[in-house]
């Protein structure tokens, strides 16, 4: 099983997130914002990252851009949590360095559905 | 698997209406036609937050009403739109209206759609068009179709792939969920082996795939490298002419707003209030209790049974007796300072109200808050905040006066409402300051008259006038406005804090303001008590409704109507309740000049309960007695005494009841 970063600014996301990653198995590092993400993500390194777009400090399309700067974070899948609203979003954030995408909104199921895609 | 997410709902709720708060103070600070950038994004992210949540929690009618607001905020943020007074406007009732259908879901309650859809059309009009559908509840659907027919793929991945994180490899096991695949592998680009760079990628692959799935099933699996490769898909053989064709677009389900019901109206799950508690509070706490666990184990180093039990020992246990004394204590103020939250909780909707209600009354207001940390327990917190939104509505609507006349007294145009709180022993005080144009005593003192609240000739201290404002049905306005001045409110003040034990006092000069200062318990779950006894039983009376204590003189007691007893006390004839009649106790003594008359005051009444002897006074714990008996008139709850005994809590309004409706029905006898 994975060790997953899971970023959200918002409380409830996060919460579903976790709760939806570890009831799979996983292990989950949780992060508010980009630059938590950023400094959890330098001293565990985990499999996966999911992070959101719109939040305060760093947002989700820095924090990318921040972790592909980092040898260990060059490859691993990275995942943006995003809003069917925002086409430009999922533009800017592959160009980042984003994985993929997953809509909002989202039930456990596809989330972990998604995951697999991309986990291997 | 399946997630019940409605465990996550509770935080959900509480995130949202915090974000409804930001983004209330944020519209609040904006200033017209010169947006801050910071705060329209910290208001364009509360509002997005909650769109989100409330699509992935299900709650469509949010999800869509917030993506019109989040739509204009979008706007704002990029510069396309300005910040006027109108759009401010609509946004902060937007945020009512919010409130009220978070509310109204977290309550299980239905929403009132009739009203979201006012503000929703107000929305829409200044948005200038009619937005397209909400597309929050997108679900992508593609059409099954059941006989499979086959597909030739090419995909070339550029060589850049990997550094995205993704993998051709995983694409192409993808693909094997959906049908049966035959893969071939095309090498032609790889480099010799000493120029072969780990980082990229360098094969390409064709793919044959047998699969009931659409054609636009086989590109969203695709959907994320669409930029990364050359992807070409071709039909080979088709099993059904007709049906093959068809490959859905994603279809968008466009939300009813009109029909749509929130969804959680039928849930069952039990509603819990939560709390937000800093972790500095819990660390105090766990530190405590690591203390406790520390003079246990010293106290546990005492065993050894009585025979060897030295002077010695004896030292030790009364260190350790102290200790755990402190402790206890210690542990006590932290557990009460879980449930303490800070009372800007209380004050953050006063700079809204204050602008809504200057725009209103033409008035010009400067609010001023101080002491938002001090702490109150949440209890207490919530049950002020009508009787705070009241005293202030008054400061603005009758207190502080318009311009021109302001102006013309020689005052500053504009006026100030303070409101400032802080501790003082173990009550949190709130004061409400206006600058305003003060209680005028002549004009309460003849509305009293009018009224029959006193009479002619009495001689009234400052005090006791202005006591008359908070007489049920009493209103020196000249005029009813919206705002205040139907003289109800005033006296339902005053009932409030009472009930909450605590106390309001006003002090007023007249064209310099008024100050009304409430002073409240901290905590509804402590008590201060007066301990009493009557025959062999020990009752606890809170401390604050104790007028007076004395001891009795035959010669004041008056027979009223026969049998009720009055107790003249210097001017006033005070009903005397006998607390052993009414819990049916023996006394040994019939003498009453042998026993005290304790004075309590309720809801302005005031009567005498005649006891034996008043014992100590201390804190009490209350414990409810309702979940176990049903409620039992003139008694609010039990404690425990620090013998053990149970001793129960006598409730002062419950016994002014009791002492009416027994007078009541002497007469009647």
């Amino acid at each position: 099983m994975a060790s997953i970063l899971a970023v959200d600014d918002s409380a409830s996301m996060r919460q579903m997130v976790t709760f939806a990653l570890k009831s799979a198995g996983h292990e989950v590092v949780e992060a508010v914002d980009g630059v938590d993400a950023l400094n959890n993500a330098k001293k565990t390194k985990v499999n996966l990252v999911i992070t959101d777009v719109n939040m305060p400090n760093m947002d989700g399309i820095s924090l990318i851009k921040e972790l592909r700067t980092l040898p260990d974070y060059k490859f691993i899948p990275i995942l943006m949590l995003t809003t069917e609203s925002d086409p430009e979003k999922k533009q800017e954030g592959k160009a980042a360095g984003a994985t993929g995408w997953l809509v909002k909104p989202f039930d456990p199921d596809q989330l972990l559905a998604t995951i697999n895609k991309v986990l291997g | 698997m399946s997630i019940d997410i409605s465990q996550f709902h509770e935080t959900f709720f509480e995130e949202c209406f915090e974000g409804l708060e930001i983004m209330e103070s944020g519209l609040l600070n904006l200033d017209i036609g010169n947006a801050d950038n910071e705060t329209v994004n910290a208001i364009f992210r509360a509002a997005h937050s909650i769109k989100g949540g409330s699509a992935t929690f299900g709650f469509s009618e949010v999800a869509s009403f917030t993506h019109i607001m989040e739509t204009l905020l979008d706007e704002t943020r990029d510069g396309k739109r300005d910040v006027s007074q109108e759009l401010i406007d609509i946004l902060l009732k937007s945020v009512d209206c919010l409130h009220l259908m978070i509310t109204a879901i977290s309550k299980k309650e239905t929403i009132n759609m009739d009203g979201v859809t006012a503000v929703q059309n107000e929305l829409e009009n200044i948005l200038g068009k009619t937005p397209e559908p909400s597309q929050v509840n997108e679900k992508e659907e593609s059409e099954s179709i059941d006989i499979s027919s086959e597909w030739l793929i090419n995909f070339k991945p550029h060589e850049n792939i990997l550094k995205t994180g993704n993998d051709p490899a995983l694409l192409i096991r993808e693909l094997e969920r959906i049908g049966e695949i035959k893969v071939s592998v095309n090498i032609e680009n790889l480099p010799c082996l000493s120029e072969i760079s780990p980082e990229l990628s360098y094969l390409s692959w064709s793919i044959n795939i047998k699969t009931p799935e659409s054609e636009n099933s086989i590109r969203q699996i695709f959907d994320w490298v669409e930029d990364e490769c050359d992807l070409d898909i071709k039909l080979l053989s088709n099993n059904d002419e007709i049906k093959e064709t068809i490959s859905t677009p994603p279809a968008q389900e466009i939300v009813d707003n009109k029909n749509a019901q929130p969804p959680v109206t039928k849930k069952t799950a039990t509603e819990s209030g939560s709390i937000r508690v800093n972790i500095d509070k819990i660390d105090a706490l766990i530190n405590m209790v690591g203390e406790l666990v520390i003079t246990q184990s010293m106290m546990g180093h005492l065993d050894g049974g009585i025979e060897d039990f030295d002077s010695a020992k004896l030292e030790k246990l009364k260190d350790g007796l102290t200790s755990l004394e402190r402790n206890t204590r210690e542990l006590q103020e932290s557990v009460m300072r879980i449930r303490m939250l800070p009372i800007s909780f209380s004050f953050n909707r006063f700079p809204r109200m204050v602008r809504d209600l200057c725009q209103q009354l033409n008035k010009k207001i400067d609010l001023t808050m101080s002491g938002e940390q001090t702490e109150l327990d949440k209890t207490v917190m919530e049950k002020i905040g009508d009787p705070l939104v009241h005293l202030v509505r008054n400061s603005l609507d009758h207190g502080i006066e318009t311009p021109e006349i302001r102006i013309h007294k020689g005052k500053p145009e504009t006026g100030t409402i303070e409101l400032n709180a802080y501790h003082k022993g173990g009550n949190i005080i709130i004061e409400i300051t206006d600058d305003g144009a003060g209680f005028n005593k002549d004009k309460i003192i003849e509305k009293a008259l009018e009224r029959n609240l006193i009479n002619e000739n009495e001689s009234l201290t400052d005090d006791k006038i202005y006591d008359l404002i908070f007489m049920p049905g009493f209103s020196t306005a000249d005029t009813i406005s919206d705002v205040s001045g139907r003289g109800v409110g005033m006296d339902v003040v005053k009932r409030n804090i009472r009930e909450l034990g605590g106390t309001i006092d006003v002090t007023s000069v007249i064209d310099k303001g008024t100050t009304f200062t409430i002073k409240l318990p901290l905590t509804l779950a402590i008590l201060d008590g007066q301990l009493l006894s009557v025959g062999t039983e020990t009752y606890i009376i809170p401390l604050v409704s104790i007028v007076e204590s004395l001891q009795i003189k035959n010669e004041n007691i008056n027979s009223v109507a026969g049998r009720s007893e009055v107790y003249r006390l210097r001017d006033e004839y005070i009903p005397i309740l006998k607390l052993h009649d009414v819990f049916d106790i023996k006394l040994e003594s019939n003498n009453l000049e042998e026993g005290i008359l304790v004075v309590i005051e309720g809801e302005g009444n005031k009567i005498g309960l005649y006891i034996d002897d008043l014992l100590g006074q201390q804190q009490v714990v209350i414990k409810s007695l309702e979940s176990n008996y049903k409620p039992i008139e003139g008694i609010s709850g039990a404690t425990i005494l620090g013998d053990g005994t149970v001793s129960l809590i006598l409730d002062v309004e419950g016994l002014i009841n009791v002492q009416k409706s027994a007078a009541a029905s002497k007469i009647a006898a």
